[in-house]
């Protein structure tokens, strides 16, 4: 209701007469500030707003569009019986793939798996890297191919009168199964993501207990003493100390001094591949100290969230400490809690500075399986990606930063189900 | 009296937060089986008093006491006694009903079983909810949330909590102001019946509750330092008719507080 539909007018003056001197009208001017305060709050979400769709915006225009390949050999031309490249089954594949490479070489690709044994993926894969052999001659920005196709078809023309142009999706199934690869059009994500994932795993297992732990340390059996109070000003300060900073400890201590540990030397189960302690062990270690002050102030947030008299029945009732805590206090503060740690895993999963410096690898050949293996995530990967010259790999890094983002919105809707399942009412 | 048939017993008790006295120098004999009432004005340490039968004060970091409270002839903060047995044989109902965010049945259950009740817990539960006369509103929805009881009924169920871990004395602390008058009544009416069994001492600041249900009445008023001490008590009947002194007087017939 606005104030002009206020009844204002029609109520009898006061008692005292007409018009107290004592207080001026200021309804209306008490109104104005009131929307203009509302319009400031409304302008500051909407500005939040176009900032993240201009993010979105950003990365998929980078993501797809129109690319102009020039084939060594014209996908056309291997039609069997009419039937193109595109919708052959398996079997023509192989047809395919064995006319058209050497002796050697097809023996070469029987030995590693015999190619009756291989997927469809992967056939079209080789027939791609071995026969047709697309070479990209230009990409173009999502935005340009949808409003200026022609004069792409003109560009890609002079490029080579030959050039196929083909509107790509950077970001497709082979992308996100693929290893790394030189060649930004055979590229993929699946090691980073193997490598991320096993990061966060680590993260999490480590971050989690510990940040808990301290929490319920901190809020329910420190004593107010100078200290605990020193304890908690470093916390709350180490929160917003940068996270490079967290990489060069990490470097020094887990890659370092522990690396008989992080190399998994002491527990008999050494990776022959690393020969040094830059492994996925060492940035799972590393980035809870990024996150363990996030984690610990939330959790002491929600911990003091949890009312007295809940823990005053408790006690009454002759229970203890711990119990009071494990059957009141946890229950009623793990929503809080959950919050807490999607935030700090979420900044976790998307950190590149640290895991440079802890020594992650821009390159890997093979797929992160042990916490003992040299690794890469997503974020290395895109920072890599997006440090080449070639267009090509700005495309791929685009994609690689919509499957970061698929990944950690997956991550935290897994939280939030978990945090609405143990979430209740309090009193 | 003999002093063996004292419930619980205060002897030049003085109760301090920090620095602050709030309750000095406190003689009181709390009789078996009986209600004993704490009237007088706010902040005159009634609850602070009260919590300290059952060391609840030590929840507050800053809160110490001297002096002895004697429950079956031992201090109660002597050294070797510990805080956690002693809330278990003394309990306490809160001024704000404060059930579990848990079932009814949990609610009565979980006390009993943190304390090593070993017994059939449904019966416990059932019997408990009778003795606080709650059974006959919650039996057939025992698995609903103990916060989706009315003030009353929630209250009713903090006390049906506390005396399933069958406590000696069973403390409250204003346990009626936060209700309506019939629950009110309610509550009354069960700390007559609950008396049979326990020892109740009760903390209110109305006047007629304290008439209506104690058997003692201990009036506390403050010094000019603001500590709160013990001005009179006596049986209840002669507080309300008879006072001896001309403070209690003046509170209870309204003058003041």
């Amino acid at each position: 209701m606005t104030s002009s539909q206020l009844p204002s007018s029609g109520f009898p003056a006061p008692a005292s007469g007409s018009q107290s001197p004592d207080y001026a009208p200021n309804l209306p001017g008490r109104h104005r500030s009131s929307k203009l305060w509302r319009k400031v709050f409304e302008i500051s979400t909407i500005i939040g707003l176009i900032s993240l769709t201009l993010l979105l915006f950003n990365v998929a225009n980078s993501a797809f569009g129109y690319v102009a390949y020039q084939y060594r050999l014209d996908p056309a031309t291997l039609a069997i019986d009419g039937v193109s490249l595109e919708n052959m089954d398996r079997d023509q594949l192989i047809t395919v793939l064995s006319a058209n490479i050497s002796a050697n070489a097809l023996k070469g690709l029987e030995r590693d798996q015999p190619l009756a044994q291989r997927s469809e993926a992967d056939l079209r894969r080789l027939i791609g890297e071995r026969v047709t052999k697309p070479k990209v001659l230009g990409v173009w920005s999502l935005s340009d191919s949808l409003l200026h196709k022609d004069r792409i078809a003109a560009e890609a023309t002079e490029l080579d009168p030959d050039a196929r142009l083909v509107f790509k999706s950077w970001l497709n199934r082979d992308f996100v199964t693929s290893p790394q690869s030189a060649d930004p059009l055979w590229t993929g994500v699946w090691y980073a993501i193997n490598g991320s994932l096993w990061t966060i795993l680590i993260t999490i297992l480590v971050a989690f207990p510990l940040g808990v732990a301290a929490a319920i340390y901190l809020e329910e059996y420190a004593v107010d003493n100078w200290l605990n109070r020193i304890i908690q000003t470093n916390i709350n300060n180490l929160a917003g100390v940068p996270s490079i900073i967290y990489g060069i400890l990490g470097l020094a201590l887990f890659v370092r001094a522990l690396e008989p540990l992080t190399r998994g030397a002491v527990s008999g189960l050494t990776d022959p591949t690393p020969a040094n302690a830059r492994t996925l062990l060492s940035a799972g270690l590393t980035l809870p100290l990024l996150v363990l002050p996030v984690i610990i102030i939330n959790a002491q947030e929600a911990i003091r969230a949890v009312p007295t008299s809940l823990r005053q029945a408790s006690f009454g009732l002759g229970a203890t400490r711990w119990q009071t805590v494990w059957s009141h206090v946890l229950p009623n503060a793990i929503p809080g809690i959950l919050t807490g740690t999607i935030l700090a895993i979420s900044r976790a999963i998307g950190e590149t500075a640290p895991l440079v410096v802890v020594g992650a690898s821009t390159y890997l050949t093979f797929n992160p399986n042990s916490p003992f293996s040299k690794f890469t995530t997503l974020p290395i990967q895109i920072y890599q990606w997006t440090s080449r010259p070639q267009d090509e790999f700005r495309s791929a890094a685009g994609a690689a930063i919509l499957v970061l983002l698929a990944l950690l919105l997956s991550l935290n809707a897994v939280a939030i189900l978990l945090r609405n399942r143990y979430s209740r009412s309090l009193p | 009296m003999p002093e063996e048939s004292y419930a619980i017993e205060a002897q030049n008790l003085s109760l301090y937060y920090g620095d602050f006295r709030a309750v000095k120098n406190v003689n009181l004999q709390i009789q078996k089986q009986k209600v004993t009432a704490i009237i007088g004005p706010s902040g005159c340490g009634k609850s602070t008093m009260l919590r300290s039968f059952n060391r609840m004060n030590e929840l507050v970091p800053t809160a110490h006491a001297e002096g002895e409270v004697l429950f079956h002839g031992q201090n109660l903060y002597a050294p070797d006694v510990d805080p956690v047995e002693v809330r278990r044989r003394i309990g306490m109902v809160f001024q704000k009903p404060n059930p579990f965010p848990k079932s009814i049945y949990e609610n009565i259950a979980w006390g009993a079983r943190i304390n090593g009740f070993r017994g059939n817990m449904d019966d416990l539960v059932e019997e408990s909810l009778r003795g606080a006369a709650l059974w006959d509103e919650v039996h057939d929805k025992l698995d609903q949330s103990g916060l989706s009881l009315s003030g009353g009924q929630q209250q009713r169920l903090c006390i049906a909590r506390t005396i399933a871990i069958q406590p000696d004395i069973i403390l409250m602390d204003e346990p009626a102001s936060a209700l309506d008058p019939i629950a009110t009544l309610r509550i009354e009416e069960l700390m007559r019946e609950l008396v049979q069994n326990y020892t109740i001492i009760v903390v209110t600041h109305n006047m007629q509750q304290a008439a209506r249900v104690s058997d003692f009445t201990a009036f506390f008023t403050m010094d000019d330092d603001r500590a709160g001490y013990l001005k009179e008590f006596g049986p209840t009947e002669q507080i309300f008719t008879n006072p001896k002194d001309k403070v209690t007087e003046d509170y209870i017939t309204g003058r003041f507080g």
